[in-house]
């Protein structure tokens, strides 16, 4: 049984045009002009239980408006949405209770309130039962290496600890299910891992299903099996991201270490993409020549160091989704 | 604890620690208190006429003014404002509660917290050096306790009204001022109701506003039989009851607002 069902989910925010000038201004006191903007068009996918949906795509492409149709706190204009069997904006205090929801841009803890008592105030809020809480807590503490930060006053949190604390808040009633509203937003590499690590652990060990939006390809690339990615509101692809790879274009980049530097690699079966000292990035397309081939050319022609093959980077590949859906 | 219960309680916790505000703030009105006994004392002896309070009981009726001023539904949170303003007032709904019961939690203690830090030393110090007099009897004291609770029911809802109203008045000070002033002259907050001619008192009995100030604060000096608090209190509740109908009413057309067009 899936556990979010969304089926053909449309949106539109009516948006005042403000006029230009004070003319404008005086003129839009009395008349504003409005403009449809369509945040969703027709958005469907479903989600079974245990699933971890890296949900991408460009800034206003959509995916906080999904995030917040399936929170409950907005209401769509028509289509289907069903999470656990309930319509989220129906019934937002019981959808509430099952699910938990990390923003990367803001938190959800009381500012002035030391984070041990944010967390008890949110026991007392999603009524979780004392003996649960504790057990429940001590695990997020570990595996958050929390210890260190309950006394601190949430305010005087950097933004890893901060992130290491909502998600501890997002979790304390054990939901099912979680969005994660690009929780790595401005982390330093360090607090990144520990985030994808914990992440990772939670859908894995614990069967969390979870909604990832990112702008951060590693993210996708570390967590997710399965990426639905969006733009101007509708689904431009659902699969994995070998699917996703596979759709968008077959190519694959050879990158050669050279023993001279600034040499020149030239081969006509093979583009160069960038040159920096003594590393040449080249990319083919492997159904017009192998790389083996490739390779034994280039070997033969120049002193190598090192070479190896790779796939484009992810944002390359949706960069290229994004162009040829625009186009 | 319940949830709600629970976010008084943290909200109480987070507003006690402010207290420089409460210094500053019991600094503040031991001068306005003294202004207003100074004036009332002039008024005192130049008038000859019989006046419906004695002057001993107008000092204490200021001294109780300035000492629970804190408690009075005079300013929106701006906490709430800031939660409007940004449009983060929808992630509110992602907790599983009750919106209006949670602000009014919030508002509750915002109106209990400082009035408290507030309250103590002013009775200390007006009662001792001030004429602050102590409760008429017993059964005043308790009288007075008891539509002292009635008038924090009714203030934290009034309050939550007016958070409520910053959802439509950007600026929000539109409705804040306005009832602000309602507020503090239809209270009795600047002259004792019993002052004002006979022909407002009908309106003003009607009026929720005197539950604030009037009523508790002549229960307490006996100026109001001990015995009339059922009908008082009723009075406080009742207009408590209607407000938060009204305000959930207000409120469920400000969220249907937020939820189709966002935050």
């Amino acid at each position: 049984m899936a556990q979010i069902v969304v089926g053909n989910l449309v949106k539109t925010f009516r948006v005042a045009e403000r006029q230009p000038g004070l003319w404008g201004a005086a003129r839009g006191l009395l008349h504003r002009r409005h403009r449809s903007v369509r945040a969703l068009d027709g958005i469907s996918f479903s989600l079974q239980p245990g699933e971890l949906v890296g949900y991408i795509g460009p800034n206003g492409a959509g995916k906080s408006t999904t995030v917040k149709v399936l929170s409950g706190i907005l209401v769509p204009d028509s289509g289907r949405c069903e999470v656990l069997g309930r319509v989220p904006w129906r019934e937002r205090v019981a959808n509430a209770r099952e699910i938990g929801v990390v923003f990367g841009q803001r938190t959800q803890l009381w500012w002035d309130l030391p984070v041990v008592e944010s967390f008890e105030l949110l026991r007392d809020i999603y009524r979780v039962p004392s003996s649960s809480y504790q057990q429940v807590r001590d695990e997020l503490i570990a595996m958050l290496d929390m210890e260190p930060l309950l006394d601190v006053p949430v305010r005087q949190l950097s933004l890893g600890q901060r992130m290491r604390c909502d998600l501890t808040a997002a979790l304390l009633h054990s939901p099912a299910i979680l969005y994660l509203d690009e929780p790595t937003i401005g982390l330093d590499a360090v607090s990144k891992l520990a985030v994808r690590d914990f992440v990772r652990q939670l859908n894995r060990e614990r069967g969390v299903t979870i909604i990832l939006t990112t702008h951060d390809m590693d993210d996708i690339e570390a967590l997710c099996s399965r990426v639905i990615v969006i733009d101007e509101g509708q689904i431009l692809s659902d699969g994995t991201l070998d699917d996703l790879r596979r759709h968008v274009t077959t190519e694959r980049w050879l990158i050669v270490d050279l023993a001279e530097e600034d040499g020149d690699v030239t081969d006509p079966q093979a583009t160069v993409i960038s040159r920096e000292g003594h590393r040449v990035r080249l990319r083919f397309d492997p159904e017009e020549v192998s790389a083996a081939e490739l390779i034994g050319r280039i070997t033969a022609a120049h002193a190598i160091r090192d070479l190896f093959v790779e796939n484009p980077p992810v944002e390359e590949i949706i960069a290229r989704l994004y162009g040829e859906q625009r186009r | 604890m319940t949830p709600y219960w629970a976010i008084l309680s943290a909200r109480f916790r987070t507003l006690l620690q402010y207290r420089a505000a409460a210094a500053a703030g019991f600094g503040t009105q031991l001068f306005w208190g003294l202004i207003r006994v100074m004036i009332f004392e002039a008024f005192y002896r130049s008038t000859t006429s019989a006046q419906p309070m004695s002057y001993q009981e107008v000092v204490t009726y200021i001294w109780l003014g300035q000492a629970l001023l804190a408690m009075l539904p005079w300013n929106y949170d701006r906490d709430v404002h800031a939660l409007v303003r940004s449009g983060n007032v929808a992630y509110e709904l992602l907790r599983p509660l009750d919106l209006y019961w949670h602000w009014y939690a919030r508002a509750m203690a915002w109106r209990v917290a400082p009035a408290v830090l507030r309250a103590l030393p002013m009775f200390i110090v007006a009662g001792l050096f001030l004429g602050l007099q102590p409760p008429d009897s017993w059964a005043s004291l308790g009288a007075w306790i008891i539509s002292l609770l009635g008038a924090l029911l009714l203030s934290a809802a009034i309050t939550t009204l007016i958070n409520i109203s910053l959802m439509w008045t950007i600026a929000g000070d539109g409705m804040a001022s306005l009832v602000s002033t309602l507020v503090v002259i239809l209270s009795g907050m600047v002259v004792p109701l019993p002052f004002f001619p006979d022909w407002a008192q009908s309106i003003l009995n009607f009026l929720p506003f005197r539950g604030l100030v009037d009523v508790p604060f002549r229960l307490y000096m006996g100026h109001l039989p001990p015995g009339d608090i059922l009908g008082l209190f009723a009075h406080q509740l009742a207009w408590t009851l209607a407000l938060v109908a009204a305000s959930r009413h207000v409120l469920r057309r400000g969220t249907r607002r937020l939820v189709v067009q966002g935050g």
